[in-house]
């Protein structure tokens, strides 16, 4: 399955820039690995040791908390969106 | 869904009359069926809390403001610094070096002099927070650290006041509505915070002057509503604002039966929030503990011809602003690619902007086996203030 990521602006520097990108895998922890090998400086940013999230991180698959539809296990179709949001506290 | 306030003060406090000066000056409200005279008269019954006068807050009690809120409170302790000035439109130039709820006092006064200020000069506390928080119905999140955020939270969950939260960073902000009667809360998106040092502050890592405005004033507007009873919320949505791509779009979050504050409810008082946030295990945890230099010490053994390693870890148009001779720019997120540039068997110093990112970096370089390294203490800028005025602060 094809999906597309998208990481906010502080995340961008470690992956050239980019904020949207394309990602394999049949659920959102396979994209989310499949990101991560290509850009292994983000892993840190987004998983534990145990390639797990991270309370301060969520993943959004097409505007919804994986957390309540499996987590990492959620599945995923070609064409979903996956939106990373990251706990920021600026005011 | 429409939204409504069940704080008992906004039950029972009488809606107040307007006067002739208030009817001409809100004439462009009246003319809105959705708010009208009795819309107007709920603004100015109508009693919200800031927390934090700076970039959010800002934009935020200068609408509230002009709007006909009658009572807005503010929480600040701090001053007025130059470097505020690029976004927190409540201080000019001239209010430099005086207290932000003073200079906010006299400009919001000028903006509405209808409206009551009640200035809290004072950090939130546990202690004080929900002696503040009970007098008003709704909050407004403007602070600018995550101890705040889930004090704020916890707060107005535990006394079913209204959240309308918002945060920035570099070119990203976020608002939502938390702590409704049946929506989620801060916890259940963010059930922990990062690690000390891990997500850098606007002050390490920059922020757009307007995006403040753009998050704070979707605050006020949040805020408004839920004084009018009108609309729909932003309660169970994330708004995510994207200045850079000009992309407005929001995701949906949903209370988590296991948040301790909203969902089992076990969370039945405020904690330590300094010890909750620096605690969070992970990439930042310990850094409290990582060897430092004094700048002054530095700069005496440097030119006593020590042979120290200077690492600068900031970022490339942070160097260019200003950096310091025969120091080598790696920046953080290169660090671990480029050890081979440095002498693990000689000393090195690190530094940064503030101090967080070179304590990230010491222990980096500690971990992959340096003997001597330290981070220095308050970074470049107070290598500036202390060693080297003509290195710009910024």
């Amino acid at each position: 399955m094809s999906l597309t990521i998208s990481l906010p602006s502080v995340l961008s520097r470690l992956t050239d820039g980019s904020r949207s990108l394309s990602a394999s895998g049949n659920t959102v922890g396979e994209a989310v690995a499949d990101v991560t090998r290509r850009f292994p400086s983000l892993a840190p940013r987004l998983v534990d040791d145990a390639g797990q999230p991270y309370p301060f991180v969520t993943f959004y698959l097409n505007d919804e908390d994986i957390r309540f539809s499996g987590g990492f296990t959620a599945s995923v179709r070609d064409g979903d969106e996956l939106t990373i949001v990251s706990a920021v506290a600026g005011g | 869904m429409t939204a409504t306030l069940t704080t008992p003060g906004a039950r029972s406090r009488g809606a107040p009359t307007l006067d002739r000066n208030e009817l001409l000056r809100y004439g462009r409200h009246l003319l809105l069926p959705e708010v009208a005279i009795d819309g107007q008269r709920k603004l100015k019954a109508g009693r919200v809390l800031i927390v934090g006068a700076g970039g959010l807050g800002s934009p935020a009690a200068l609408y509230l403001a002009a709007a006909g809120v009658g009572t807005i409170g503010l929480v600040d302790f701090d001053i007025v610094e130059v470097t505020n000035l690029q976004r927190q439109l409540l201080h000019g130039t001239s209010d430099v070096g005086r207290s932000k709820l003073d200079s906010a006092r006299d400009r919001i006064h000028d903006t509405n002099p209808h409206v009551k200020l009640e200035l809290h000069a004072t950090r939130l506390t546990s202690d004080n927070a929900l002696t503040i928080i009970r007098e008003y119905d709704v909050v407004l999140d403007g602070t600018d650290n995550f101890a705040t955020r889930y004090l704020v939270n916890d707060a107005c969950v535990l006394l079913g006041k209204p959240n309308v939260y918002g945060s920035i960073f570099r070119f990203d902000g976020q608002a939502s509505v938390f702590a409704t009667a049946d929506g989620p809360c801060y916890r259940c998106i963010y059930p922990e915070p990062p690690p000390p040092g891990l997500v850098p502050s606007c002050a390490e890592g920059g922020v757009l002057g307007v995006l403040p405005g753009l998050v704070g004033t979707v605050q006020a507007t949040e805020a408004i509503k839920l004084l009018l009873g009108i609309g729909k919320p932003l309660t169970g949505r994330l708004l995510l604002v994207n200045a850079l791509d000009a992309e407005f779009r929001s995701v949906r979050v949903r209370r988590d039966p296991s948040c301790p504050a909203c969902g089992t409810r076990e969370l039945q008082s405020l904690v330590d929030y300094d010890q909750f946030c620096a605690t969070s295990g992970g990439d930042g945890a310990g850094l409290d503990a990582v060897p430092q230099i004094e700048p002054r010490e530095l700069a005496i053994r440097r030119a006593s011809g020590e042979a120290i390693q200077l690492v600068d870890v900031r970022e490339p148009h942070e160097w260019e602003i200003g950096h310091i001779d025969g120091s080598t720019l790696i920046p953080l997120h290169r660090l671990r690619d480029r050890l081979r540039e440095l002498d693990a068997a000689a000393p090195v110093a690190v530094i940064c902007k503030g101090g967080t990112r070179s304590a990230l970096a010491t222990r980096d370089l500690i971990d992959a086996g340096f003997g001597r390294v330290w981070s220095v203490s308050g970074g470049i800028l107070r290598w500036s203030r202390e060693v080297d005025a003509d290195i710009p602060e910024y």
